[in-house]
């Protein structure tokens, strides 16, 4: 007796799956600008390397007549696959079956290979693409989130987590995203928002489209929810391959090292930074200066662009950069900036990334608006967040480095490993026209011309502590160093950092202020 | 050279500690709430709703908590009490009325 038969039935059983929603279904989401899911999982792993698992499994719904629907895969494709040759799990939902709506065995399909990327200590990937919980399933749905955000928790810090927003992702479905490391969004694509607008419309009465309510600009810009935005499905898949290159595949591994290059910029690291330091420059010209190979990998690029955050390598190596950027808001510290650059250092450390830190801020934004929104409780998360990170620290101070802003911009106070400054810069408890306004008050006031007063004594406070030397004479600087020879002594203090080892007294965990 | 171009752009500035600084704005910032110093003699809604009642008439004197409106917001019905002892200036709403977030409802004066 052969075995063809079963095999041609196996197969046949496979293609009624595979069709998902079937022809109509998936038409529908062509017509709206979207790759099937499927199609996208192909998109984002190595050719070849996918393997989907719980094909055949069916939904266990039973009232609401749906006993007698048929909802292939249940509305989820899971499976593992490889990425620039490592494995790692995905899974991504289908719109075109159910509306990718979550119901109880789709909900355990998901956290199956949860639980298998925690194990294997891979990345997990996870594409978003449902109108939310199966009504017709009950508290059931509302269970299966449940699951999901405690293996998101569970799994924070050990393995790179990765949401993929392609489609809607509302309610209680936009909190595994935010559980997640990464969420990459599309334009006109990705929508996110825990009350639609219809019923804000019931309730509230305000009038807004989805696009202007929870669209991938908002999320990228505004709310800080999305790490990554792009214009089309494929630049984001793009997105996440590079992003992964910068990634090691769990938390007790480094980043795959790769062939360690120059950078291609030839400009004089110099000439990139007005003197004044009241003009602006961009600082991420800067860093791709200093990189190999000048290259620069952004995170949350429209989302408080006044401190710039994002992966680059040293020597081959991947490392964190974290800096203020005078061009925008002058690269104060705010409430958005502090939240911004505190996630991305305690993700450096979790994943073991070096964090390189290049600093120029007059200080924190002053505002009504900054401190009623809590200006203080944020912004002691970046202080937070350095004190408590044990990867290699090392500041290059470039111009200003006034007040807290100094203190919290990884300072020696906060343990970094290694804190340089430029000739140019200014370490100080605040710019001189701040200091000199309080210093010398009474003899400004008392002047004849207390503006020519003024600048007198601008003058000579600048003259006195605007400059590198105060801070490097009682040793909170390691060394002043020629801006050109920034990158040489990064690379230097990276190589004696390799094997740094901190102590931190035994605790379960502590309570950053968020 | 590189510095003179920098200054013929067109900057926005951002003061700190007296320091005038050239940069620029984000969307965000330049759409910040701004500050207003509240005016006790102002009450506006809290919320987005529906006026179900007005119980007062102008230049009426009302001691402290009493009822001056019924707001309907998120389905509840909204007791808005007078804050302190005064009179009523000035109503802008009347039953039925749907009015957004922060919209004048009564002007009223201490006595």
């Amino acid at each position: 007796m052969s075995l063809k038969r079963n095999i041609l039935d196996l197969r046949k059983r496979k293609s009624e799956v595979l069709k998902g929603g079937g022809e109509k279904a998936i038409e529908k989401q062509v017509a709206m600008g979207k790759l099937t899911a499927r199609e996208r999982i192909l998109y984002i792993l190595d050719e070849g390397s996918f393997h989907e698992y719980d094909l055949f499994v069916e939904h266990v719904a039973r009232d609401f007549d749906m006993e007698n629907k048929k909802l292939h895969g249940d509305g989820v494709i899971i499976g593992t696959g490889t990425i620039h040759g490592a494995p790692i799990c995905i899974f991504a939902q289908d719109f075109t079956v159910a509306g990718g709506s979550l119901g109880l065995m789709h909900a355990r399909k998901i956290t199956k290979i949860m639980d298998h990327s925690l194990k294997m200590r891979v990345p997990l990937i996870g594409i978003n693409d449902s109108g939310g919980a199966r009504i017709q399933e009950g508290v059931n749905s509302l269970a299966g989130y449940g699951e999901i955000f405690f293996r998101n928790t569970l799994a924070s810090g050990v393995i790179p987590q990765i949401s993929v927003i392609l489609g809607p992702c509302a309610g209680g479905a936009v909190y595994s995203p935010a559980l997640t490391d990464f969420v990459f969004v599309v334009n006109n694509i990705s929508k996110m928002f825990i009350t639609g607008p219809s019923v804000i419309k019931t309730v509230l009465g305000e009038e807004i489209s989805m696009e202007a309510l929870g669209g991938a600009k908002v999320h990228a810009e505004i709310t800080g929810n999305a790490h990554f935005y792009a214009e089309s499905e494929l630049e984001c898949f793009d997105q996440i391959k590079k992003l992964m290159e910068f990634l090691p595949w769990n938390n007790k591994q480094k980043a795959t090292r790769v062939e360690p290059a120059n950078p291609k910029r030839r400009k004089k690291v110099e000439n990139i930074v007005p003197s004044d330091p009241k003009m602006p420059y961009d600082i991420r010209d800067i860093i791709e200066a200093i990189t190999d190979k000048s290259e620069f990998f952004e995170i949350m690029e429209l989302f408080a662009p006044n401190i710039v955050i994002g992966f680059g390598r040293l020597n081959g190596e991947t490392v964190g950069f974290v800096a203020n950027q005078p061009k925008v808001l002058a690269g104060v510290l705010d409430c958005d900036s502090s939240d911004k650059a505190a996630r991305f250092i305690r993700y450096c450390n979790a994943f073991n990334i070096p964090i390189i830190t290049l600093e120029d801020l007059p200080g924190y934004l002053p505002g009504v608006d900054q401190e009623h929104a809590g200006v203080i409780r944020h912004g002691a998360k970046i202080l937070y967040a350095y004190s408590e990170a044990t990867v290699p620290r090392i500041t290059v101070i470039i111009r200003k480095a006034y007040g807290g802003g100094y203190i919290a911009m990884n300072s020696r106070h906060l343990r970094a490993d290694f804190v340089f400054a430029w000739p140019t810069a200014e370490i100080a408890v605040m710019g001189p026209e701040g200091a000199a306004n309080i210093v010398f008050r009474k003899e400004i006031a008392e002047a004849e011309d207390p503006d020519a007063m003024r600048q007198i004594k601008i003058d000579e406070y600048k003259e006195k502590f605007a400059n590198p030397y105060v801070a490097a004479g009682k040793g909170y600087i390691d060394e002043v160093i020629e801006p050109e020879d920034t990158r040489k002594m990064l690379l230097h203090a990276l190589q004696v950092s390799a094997n740094k080892s901190v102590m931190g007294p035994n605790k379960k965990h502590g309570i950053p202020p968020f | 050279m590189a510095e003179k171009k920098v200054e013929e752009k067109q900057y926005d500035t951002i003061i700190v500690h007296s320091a005038v600084y050239k940069t620029e704005y984000t969307q965000k910032y330049i759409n910040r709430p701004v500050w207003e110093y509240p005016n006790e003699n102002h009450i506006f809604s809290f919320m987005p709703g529906s006026i179900i009642d007005v119980h007062v008439k102008p230049g009426e004197k009302l001691k402290e908590g009493d009822s001056l409106l019924i707001l309907e917001a998120m389905k509840m019905h909204n007791n808005v009490q007078m804050p302190f002892d005064g009179k009523i200036v000035k109503i802008h709403v009347k039953p039925g009325q749907k009015i957004p977030k922060k919209h004048l409802m009564l002007e009223i004066k201490r006595l």
